[in-house]
């Protein structure tokens, strides 16, 4: 990508750095977007790694290849760098190329604040990464690091928060720096309603991170000073309760998974009406969707703890919550489905990809309700079926949207389309395993097999290793993903402006592949231009 | 944010100097609502009686209630030590059936078995959490610290009365409690010997 964009700089900005200066200094949204995404895939190879560690030990029952130490340190490192690194980053690379395009704007409202944002992640996870290598070993409490197990660990956590405070640091400056973009930099004619779905649910997703991001910090901030500084936040012999944390977290984590999905329903938003020639049927009901999933967000954290006790009341708002959840979310599959209805479809791999979203998204989001129900999830809680459940949600959801954003403006950004043919068959192999991969974990967690434990009654032996095939298959199929870019960064036949024939909206006006510098002078939005035909004023 | 509802036609690139502003601000006071849910929990757990939590001493003449001798409710007494504690440390009465509103005293006994003083302090909870809120203590050793020398013995009283207004069904009330190493106050005995 690095070649092809320096080509097509203006001349008046002619004295930018080159080589790794360039990368390092860079306070060009696009250079950032880039540098965003190739430290997520970089990431996502990492997490998959860990991933294949975990399935490896649990092809069989017993005890083979790694110690229930590491085995530990592996499911919660695998999830720290995926949720951290991989889908987050991902989502502030894409939103870093394509926002400030979408809505006609030079560039990020904040860009040196854009490039502390960005060089904050290496040496965070490089904080993370290197407690694997000290004496005491990585985290392995699992990630939500509930006290009193993850204060029982070695000092390598003092490590780990700093990481997370980092990492933090980093998404709460990438999400002012969103919002302050799209609040105060559209281009003239470019209202809110007007917005591409992409930039809105990019908008309310940078409030959640805003608005629970530093609840995270503050979580670990006090399991660090229980762990070294004598407080007794979660301490019960101090007077603290252990429980507290819980509800502290969840209270971060329920938006924070809300956080990892809201930009996919955008992208997914976005290529529909592309490849069904159609506009977004329901722009507006799409909007107000998005904002009750996020509002629903902060009441609801406690079905992530049902069993920990609670009065019956409770229990019953937060069961009843959780499923409201359902009807902003049917509203939106129903509204992509009506995109489709009567539409001039193609398949090209970006719609694979929304369309492999759509059908497994749900899935998981029906397995989701099961969850909420109280009593079931009493039976299911902490078993295999929570885990396939998570599973479908961010890799069939959140990773399938990535990927489907992936090829989907990989010609914008590169100036190349990519091997189509090599892209389906990445599509069709990555939707077969990862369904062979995560479907048998239903059936494990029903018949109760607990997760986080690296041995398991041989009943469960066979659906283990289908599971397990199903992971290396999907994990190595990942590696074509990587080829697929590779080759598109380096040539292929050329792109034109619009790429495809179906897209609409102000990143396709520009030329491909998008120049260093666009929009210096901001163009006139009219109805014409909108994505959409929804309520236009 | 306060302009974003007015026409960016008139003025599209305004400076993000408020925006900026005020979303820090908000991200500064969500690290600090993440610690205001510290004493909000506390709050919470003290009024609904989530977490067994059973409150601070009641005086007994405050308890005023006649006894209603009608009703029948057993006490079950459970004692846990936590790992860290060369303690023994049970209670001297499995069972106890009691009439809400009277006044009843039973004993833990706790033995040090190490060789050096060491101070203890338990936490009590009630079970089923509906039931903490009426199980009233005049007296406890759990409100104090207590220090036993080596090979130490000693007879701990609870006195207490469940509250007439104990929901009805509720039949078993478990009192647990938890004794853990209090490390500092240890700490300083050991220093001042």
């Amino acid at each position: 990508m690095s070649n092809t964009t320096t080509a097509h700089h203006d001349d008046h900005h002619g004295e930018h750095p080159t080589g790794l200066a360039r990368w390092v200094f860079s306070t060009n949204h696009k250079e950032i977007g880039t540098l965003y995404l190739v430290f997520s895939l970089a990431m996502f190879l990492v997490g998959g790694a860990m991933a294949l560690v975990i399935r490896a030990e649990l092809f069989a029952p017993g005890l083979q290849l790694v110690n229930p130490e590491f085995f530990n340190q592996m499911t919660t490192m695998h999830a720290l760098v995926m949720i951290f690194g991989a889908v987050m980053p991902a989502f502030v690379g894409l939103a870093n190329w394509m926002v400030p395009m979408m809505i006609g704007a030079p560039d990020m409202a904040l860009p040196r604040m854009n490039n502390w944002s960005f060089w904050i992640l290496p040496f965070a996870f490089t904080m993370l990464l290197a407690t694997l290598f000290m004496p005491s070993g990585a985290p392995a409490a699992g990630w939500t690091l509930y006290p009193p197990l993850s204060l029982q660990g070695g000092n390598s956590l003092a490590f780990v928060i700093l990481a997370i405070h980092l990492m933090g640091i980093s998404s709460i400056m990438g999400a002012i720096n969103i919002i302050a973009t799209i609040l105060n930099m559209r281009a003239p004619g470019m209202t809110l309603l007007r917005m591409p779905l992409f930039v809105w649910t990019w908008l309310i997703t940078a409030f959640l991170l805003i608005a629970v991001m530093p609840v995270l910090a503050g979580a670990v901030t006090m399991l660090l000073t229980d762990r070294f500084f004598g407080t007794s936040f979660f301490n019960a012999a101090g007077g603290g309760d252990p429980v507290l944390y819980q509800h502290i977290f969840w209270f971060f984590g329920h938006p924070e998974v809300y956080i990892l999905i809201l930009p996919a329903f955008g992208i997914v938003s976005e290529i529909i009406p592309t490849f069904s020639r159609k506009p977004l049927f329901g722009y507006t009901s799409m909007v107000y969707a998005t904002a009750s999933i996020a509002f629903l967000s902060f009441i609801v954290w406690a079905h992530h703890m049902f069993t920990v006790g609670m009065p019956l009341g409770a229990m019953l708002f937060f069961m009843y919550a959780t499923m409201v959840i359902a009807v902003p979310t049917g509203v939106k599959i129903f509204n992509w489905i009506a995109t489709m209805w009567r539409g001039s479809m193609t398949f090209e791999t970006p719609m694979l990809f929304a369309l492999g979203f759509v059908v497994l998204f749900t899935i998981g989001g029906l397995s989701g309700v099961m969850l909420a129900i109280v009593p079931a999830n009493f039976q299911y809680h902490d078993t295999y079926f929570v885990v396939a459940h998570f599973h479908y949600v961010l890799v069939t959801g959140a990773v399938f949207a990535i990927m489907a954003a992936v090829y989907y403006w990989l010609p914008k950004w590169t100036g190349h389309m990519y091997d189509e043919k090599l892209g389906k068959i990445h599509f069709w192999w990555s939707t077969i395993w990862v369904n062979v991969l995560f479907f048998p974990q239903h059936y494990l967690g029903l018949a109760g097999m607990p997760r986080r434990i690296p041995d398991y009654a041989v009943q469960f032996t066979e659906f283990n290793m289908i599971s397990s095939i199903g992971g290396f298959m999907y994990g190595f199929g990942q590696l074509l993903f990587v080829y697929i870019i590779w080759k598109c960064v380096r040539g292929g036949e050329k792109a034109t402006a619009q790429v495809w024939e179906g897209a609409r909206g102000l990143e396709w006006t520009v030329p491909s592949p998008a120049p260093l510098h666009t929009f210096d002078t901001p163009p006139l939005v009219e109805d014409n231009v909108a994505v959409h035909r929804d309520r236009l004023t | 944010m306060s302009n974003s509802t007015s026409d960016p036609k008139s003025n599209p690139t305004r400076s993000p100097i408020r925006t900026v502003g005020s979303l820090t601000a908000l991200a500064f006071a969500m690290f600090g609502f993440g610690y205001l849910l510290v004493p909000l929990y506390d709050k919470f757990c003290e009024i609904t009686g989530i977490g067994g939590r059973t409150g601070d001493a009641v005086s007994e003449e405050a308890l005023t209630a006649a006894p209603d001798l009608s009703r029948k409710v057993t006490v079950h007494f459970d004692a846990t030590v936590n790992s860290a504690l060369p303690w023994r440390f049970e209670p001297t009465e499995r069972m106890m059936d009691v009439h809400p509103g009277k006044l009843y005293e039973t004993t833990y006994v706790a033995f040090n078995q190490s060789d050096r003083a060491v101070v203890g302090q338990a936490v009590p909870s009630v079970s089923p959490g509906r039931a903490s809120l009426f199980f009233n203590k005049t007296e406890c050793f759990c409100f104090t610290e207590q220090i036993l020398g080596p090979g130490e013995s000693r007879d701990m009283p609870v006195r207490f009365i469940v509250d007439p207004n104990l929901p009805q069904g509720t039949s078993l009330v478990t009192l647990s409690y938890i004794i853990y190493k209090n490390d500092e106050a240890t700490a300083v005995l050991a220093a001042a010997n």
